[in-house]
């Protein structure tokens, strides 16, 4: 019989599993929406915006692991989507975005609503299509789930022109998907995976950096084992939080220009890096010419361009991150036999040395909120059984620093593209999947402002997601930069007019919570985790709060500016006046 | 230094512009470009000829290969090949060098394919040296204007027999 596209479209996201579309609609894809009117099986959670929706899609593939999905009109909806795609394509998330498009004979003639998206996200998708016949519809959807999800996971677009939608054709729908030019390779070269066995046991000082690739590949597990097995310390990129336990004594937390001083200081001593499923970037070698100067570098990422992109590597594996890891741990123990405890002494030794001389930490105050204390007790009162969002900025440091991640898609953060506006509607996509676990949105007075509207998609939906905005009245990471390098003049920093989010939150019908005190911190969050509704936290934050350690643009990881505490300031003050 | 790169990619809209698209957002240069169908007609052929250090060819190739629509890369210096590129040039000499034109032409195993009252357009095929030869000879005959197709190449076979 035949259907049309739209029909074909729901039934082909039915046969891919799909249960949510975050979306909103207009005017070319009203055949769709129509269809979605009655639907029983999908559901349909009309963002306020598509950002969001996109962004909320982003939420609940990062934290399932399944590809999020995302329909939009044409045109202007079509190009909001451009910031949600491209974080997704940055951070490797699997999605599919659909965008309504003007009729096929139109396109081309600046129609109404016409906007050529295939064209603008050409360089932030994995791949796109333009469906021009409903006879192909079919087939593209599922070569769109196959590709966004095969291999490194990345951001489709499908544009549908409103005649694709309405058409009708007897639909095929394919029973799996073959594409003669896309094939990932999977299995690491059993060679080099035996050549990384003995640099292994060679190595005196080695040190695992895992990425977001290890939570994609779901490898935490074999993560886990090589490092217990070998003893050997671990840090996690920004993305790569929660792919191994941050209460693990190996855990040395994240690298980089925001990292712990014992990470890099590792990194920088180590004499062999075993790098998985992370591509290097920029935040965390620093200086690439002083990055791991002594070291290694075994490298394995499935995406071979990832591959000697920034660094050299001597041992370049290509592959699955879970599969690679498994034959490591094989082959460690088949060609080592050795007693790792005793090898490992020194080197962790001398980590925890580092560890003891500068842990993370802040100056506690009784009277001024310090936004990292508002960290430490969201992960003290929900014992860390949280999924946590971010925006981006100094409430994503601090949440990335003060807060442990024990399990992978616990943590949602837009690490490559840094979007300030994802971590509220990330919070709905993920809180839609996890209905009965805590979600929290740690952000800042600047970014919570990006998104806020979605509060609205919160509260209709009944999604009692939590947002912790550390209110600092100031974009205070760029706030940061310019008191250490532009002599602290503020350009256009300051937020001098934040809204009440207390009164924004009830506007919304949500909750609304402020503390302003140290002391108000503990009540307002055990309210907020009590309370069954959208909860905006409106903690008032020390505003000249700074993200320590900090590495300088341009400088080498282990030239970290540390935190000076108050006394050290006062000595060296009045060791100046006195010369 | 100097690679040219063949690539097979699916014969389908949008193509070039992914490839296009891929040089120009990571800052690669493309010296020459040319496409063409192959025996299957479902799928074409990109001769690219491009510059750079060993890290940013290898960026290059392996970024093609990512490519959803690229079916195979061939960075040609790695293999023995045999490499061609045609010019059309037109020139507009003096009558005292028409004659010149013309034995040139022929010493370049050249053709003149048009003729006008004033100009001769003169056909040369061969490898990039000959045609910037040519041009550089002509130069002072008074070239109007040339046209250069960008270059092919194909792989050579083994000529041993297996």
């Amino acid at each position: 019989m035949k259907k049309t596209g739209s029909e074909i479209f729901l039934e082909s996201l039915k046969r891919q599993g799909v249960k949510h579309i975050f979306g909103y609609p207009g005017g070319v894809v009203l055949n769709i929406f129509d269809m979605l009117y009655d639907d029983k099986n999908i559901e349909l959670i009309l963002t306020r915006h598509e950002q969001g929706a996109v962004h909320a899609a982003d939420g609940y593939a990062r934290s399932t692991g399944k590809p999020g999905v995302a329909l939009v009109t044409s045109g202007p909806g079509a190009t909001n989507t451009v910031t949600g795609i491209a974080t997704a394509s940055m951070d490797s998330i699997p999605m599919v975005v659909f965008t309504g498009q003007v009729p096929t004979m139109l396109i081309g003639n600046d129609a109404f609503q016409e906007a050529d998206i295939v064209g603008i996200t050409r360089p932030c998708t994995k791949y796109n299509y333009l469906v021009k016949d409903v006879s192909d519809l079919a087939e593209t959807i599922a070569e769109a789930f196959h590709i966004a999800t095969t291999g490194r996971p990345g951001p489709v677009l499908i544009d549908l022109p409103k005649d694709v939608s309405v058409g009708k054709v007897e639909p095929v729908y394919p029973s799996s998907v073959k594409i003669r030019s896309f094939n990932p390779t999977v299995e690491g070269n059993p060679w080099m995976i035996k050549r990384a066995a003995h640099e292994i046991e060679k190595s005196k000082k080695p040190v695992i950096i895992a990425g977001g690739g290890v939570i994609h590949s779901e490898a935490s597990k074999e993560l886990k084992q090589l490092a217990e097995l070998t003893e050997i310390p671990v840090t996690t990129t920004l993305m790569g939080l929660g792919a191994f336990p941050g209460t693990h004594k190996l855990f040395l937390g994240m690298p980089g220009m925001h990292g712990t001083y014992y990470a890099n200081k590792a990194i920088q001593a180590s004499d062999l890096l075993i790098s998985v499923g992370m591509r290097f970037d920029d935040r965390v070698t620093g200086k690439i010419a002083a990055f791991a100067p002594n070291a290694k570098i075994i490298h394995v990422d499935i995406d071979p361009t990832s591959i000697r992109k920034n660094v050299r590597v001597d041992i370049p594996i290509v592959g699955d991150a879970k599969r690679i890891l498994a034959d490591m741990v094989a082959a460690v123990k088949k060609e080592t036999k050795k007693q790792w405890g005793e090898i490992r002494k020194s080197w962790l030794k001398e980590i925890n040395k580092w560890k003891k001389q500068h842990p993370l930490e802040y100056e506690y105050s009784d009277e001024v909120i310090k936004p990292q204390f508002v960290i430490e007790k969201l992960y003290e009162l929900t014992k860390g059984n949280a999924i946590i969002s971010t925006e981006v900025g100094q409430n994503q440091m601090w949440a990335a620093q003060f807060f442990k991640y024990n399990k992978p898609r616990t943590w949602l953060s837009s690490g490559g593209l840094g979007t300030m506006g994802y971590g509220f509607p990330a919070a709905i996509g993920a809180q839609l999947a996890h209905p009965n676990k805590i979600v929290i949105d740690i952000a800042g007075d600047g970014s919570i402002q990006m998104n806020i509207q979605e509060l609205a998609t919160a509260v209709i939906n009944k999604l009692p997601v939590k947002v912790a905005i550390l209110n600092n009245r100031y974009l205070g990471m760029v706030r940061q930069w310019q008191e250490l390098f532009f002599k602290e003049r503020y350009s256009h920093t300051g937020l001098d007019v934040v809204p009440d989010f207390v009164k924004v939150a009830e506007a919304y019908s949500a909750v609304g919570l402020r503390a302003e005190k140290p002391s108000e911190v503990e009540p307002v969050i055990k309210e907020a985790l009590k309370t069954k509704a959208p909860v905006f936290m409106d903690f008032v934050c020390d505003w000249k709060e700074k993200v320590y350690p900090m590495v300088p643009a341009g400088a080498a990881i282990d030239e970290m500016l540390l935190l000076e505490k108050e006394e050290k300031k006062e000595k060296k003050r009045k060791l100046k006046a006195v010369k | 230094m100097r690679h040219t790169i063949s690539c097979l990619v699916e014969n389908k809209f949008g193509v070039l512009s992914r490839v296009a698209g891929l040089f120009s957002g990571r800052g690669y240069n493309i010296e020459s470009l040319s496409v063409g169908e192959t025996l299957d007609p479902a799928i074409s052929t990109m001769t690219i000829v491009t510059s750079g250090d060993d890290q940013i060819i290898e960026q290059i190739t392996k970024q093609l290969n990512k490519l959803i629509d690229v079916i195979k890369v061939v960075d040609l210096v790695e293999v023995e090949h045999v490499e061609r590129e045609m010019v059309l040039v037109k020139v507009n000499p003096k009558k005292e060098n028409k004659a010149e034109v013309l034995r040139l032409t022929e010493i370049f195993r050249g053709r003149v394919i048009d003729s006008s009252q004033k100009t001769y357009t003169v056909e040369i095929t061969g490898d990039e040296r000959k045609i910037e030869a040519f041009i550089e000879l002509m130069k002072p005959m008074g070239i109007k204007e040339f046209m250069r197709t960008g270059k092919v190449a194909i792989a050579r076979e083994s000529i041993k027999p297996k």
